[in-house]
């Protein structure tokens, strides 16, 4: 397969669609655009590392250290592996998104965007090319993370459903997290912007029921951060399958907050792009 | 110039340099102190379960974990600059001046434990305001802040040497994970009686849980010249190690040079 190349023989987002197709087409453009961020993860293999590597080391250091926990009155599970693998899974999925916005703030920095925006392309597909890899990505960390935490106890009891289920919730993940990520870089126009990135992201995943269940945090004002965070729906689908059989009352409301988020963080995105290309 | 003079003056830019760009040692007061807030709320109910030790609050328990958190994470600042000062010809700039090479080294990081000290301050300060109560007094502190600005220059040598050794920010700010693991694998989040299995053995071999456990002591239960000489001690060991690795980096990089 020829990918088309810039000077310094690096592949050229776009490239093969732009020079195949006169105006080029959205998901032509996208899914170039998402090749050519899969070849700079092949070609720098560190970049992946906080996509496999951590939420494996997150979910080792998290049942490790937290074990004790399942003796709280109201834990619903007795092994926290299977309340922390899921948390794991889509901490990873996060990454994932963050990664197109170090992409993208990495492209503007080296003047790589300046040469986007003038070619014959749908300005939409650069925020779908990105997108379309992170949400790609979101599955590396369930490809490593599921295989230890079942070695170590956990129980997807809820089957196929369970995974189907997880599956969405990461993917979901990496496409919010992604939007948040591309609204940032897209208004600050710098790879350093990233850190803002992390922030957010890391305040969303944690002031949730990352740790514990809402009943162990009954009192404090973690709680009412937590209940009304809409993470805590994705993650509560996300966990599911490994707390028993899978129902639609685990699973509405966490697409009701995906689409929520895709609806908000894109419409952020959006403005974020507008500044941008004024 | 003499070695003190060269220190004094590389001391200050290092200083002055860091609190010029809040972004570099903003995160390392934000993330700790952000854990701090989750876990106490998240967590309060573990300070019930059997042979959790008899704490205040999980705010008092995690006081020396967060402190020391903050310091690791700002250590690196130190390192991410001496590569930035190769990267931008800064350092072969010094290395042409009269300056003694070691005063390099030793200027990065006393700047590093003056940032050590005042985060240390910061994160006391900013837990006693939330309710944190310190048995130890005053005499705690002081051994709490001494503790932040060694581990600082321990944290700071080992980032300096991978500075020295590469020459890349990236890689200094890549060693963040292998920081995150050894103060996860450890008493830092929970007490290691409470863990189990390899996890248990890992966490109490980890030289990090002993210092924070002679630190932590003296939050909860009192201050004891033991603790206090076993926190400083074990501070101590872990900067000469730094140390140690900084000065090996700096003299393979100034072989190269030559």
């Amino acid at each position: 397969m020829s990918v088309a190349r810039g000077v310094d023989g690096s592949p050229v987002a776009g490239g093969r669609a732009a020079t195949a197709s006169a105006g080029g087409g959205l998901w032509p453009v996208s899914a170039a655009l998402a090749h050519r961020a899969y070849l700079g993860m092949v070609r720098i293999p560190a970049t992946i590392i906080p996509t496999i590597v951590m939420p494996v080391f997150f979910v080792l250091a998290f049942g490790g250290a937290f074990g004790a926990l399942t003796q709280l009155p109201g834990f619903p599970t007795d092994n926290i592996l299977n309340w922390m693998a899921p948390f794991a899974i889509l901490q990873g999925a996060s990454f994932a998104g963050l990664g197109a916005a170090f992409n993208a703030g990495r492209d503007l920095e080296n003047g790589f965007y300046d040469r986007l925006l003038l070619a014959p392309a749908r300005r939409l597909s650069l925020a779908t090319g990105p997108l379309l890899y992170s949400t790609a990505r979101s599955l590396f960390p369930m490809c490593t993370v599921l295989p230890v935490a079942l070695v170590g106890g956990a129980r997807l009891v809820g089957g196929v459903a369970g995974l189907a289920v997880l599956a969405f919730a990461a993917a979901g993940t990496a496409l919010l997290a992604g939007l948040w990520g591309l609204g940032v870089v897209w208004r600050l126009r710098t790879q350093r912007s990233t850190a803002l990135v992390q922030i957010g992201l890391f305040a969303v995943l944690f002031l949730s029921v990352g740790q514990v269940p809402l009943e162990a945090m009954e009192g404090t004002w973690l709680e009412v951060v937590a209940r009304y965070n809409p993470f805590t729906a994705v993650l509560d689908m996300a966990r599911a399958g490994f707390l028993g059989p899978v129902g639609w009352s685990d699973v509405l409301p966490g697409v009701a907050a995906i689409a929520g988020g895709v609806v908000l963080l894109g419409w952020f995105a959006q403005r974020g792009f507008a500044t941008f290309d004024k | 110039m003499s070695t003190a003079a060269s220190v004094a003056v590389l001391s200050r830019r290092s200083v002055i340099g860091t609190a010029r760009q809040p972004a570099t040692w903003m995160p390392g007061l934000f993330f700790p102190l952000l854990i701090a807030a989750v876990n106490s709320a998240a967590l309060t109910r573990a300070t019930g379960l059997p042979g959790f030790p008899d704490v205040q609050s999980f705010l008092q328990f995690l006081l020396p974990a967060t402190l020391i958190q903050g310091v690791l994470f700002g250590g690196i600042v130190g390192g991410a600059d001496t590569a930035l000062d190769i990267q931008n010809g800064f350092f072969e700039r010094l290395l042409a001046s009269p300056v003694r090479r070691s005063a390099i080294l030793v200027g990065r990081l006393a700047g590093a434990a003056a940032l050590g000290g005042v985060q240390a301050l910061v994160f006391v300060a900013i837990f006693v305001v939330f309710g944190a109560t310190i048995e130890g007094g005053l005499a705690a502190v002081a051994v709490l802040v001494v503790v932040g600005m060694i581990l600082a220059v321990a944290v700071g040598g080992v980032a300096s040497a991978i500075g020295l050794r590469t020459g890349s920010q990236e890689a200094v700010q890549n060693s963040f994970p292998l920081i995150f693991v050894l103060l996860f694998v450890s008493s830092a989040f929970f007490p290691t009686e409470l863990m189990s299995g390899w996890y248990q053995t890992a966490a109490q071999a980890n030289p990090l849980s002993w210092l924070i456990d002679a630190a932590r002591d003296l939050v909860v239960v009192g201050f004891t010249w033991n603790q206090a000489l076993a926190a400083v001690g074990w501070s101590v060991v872990l900067a000469v190690v730094g140390i140690a690795v900084a000065l090996l980096a700096l003299r393979r990089r100034l072989r190269v040079a030559s």
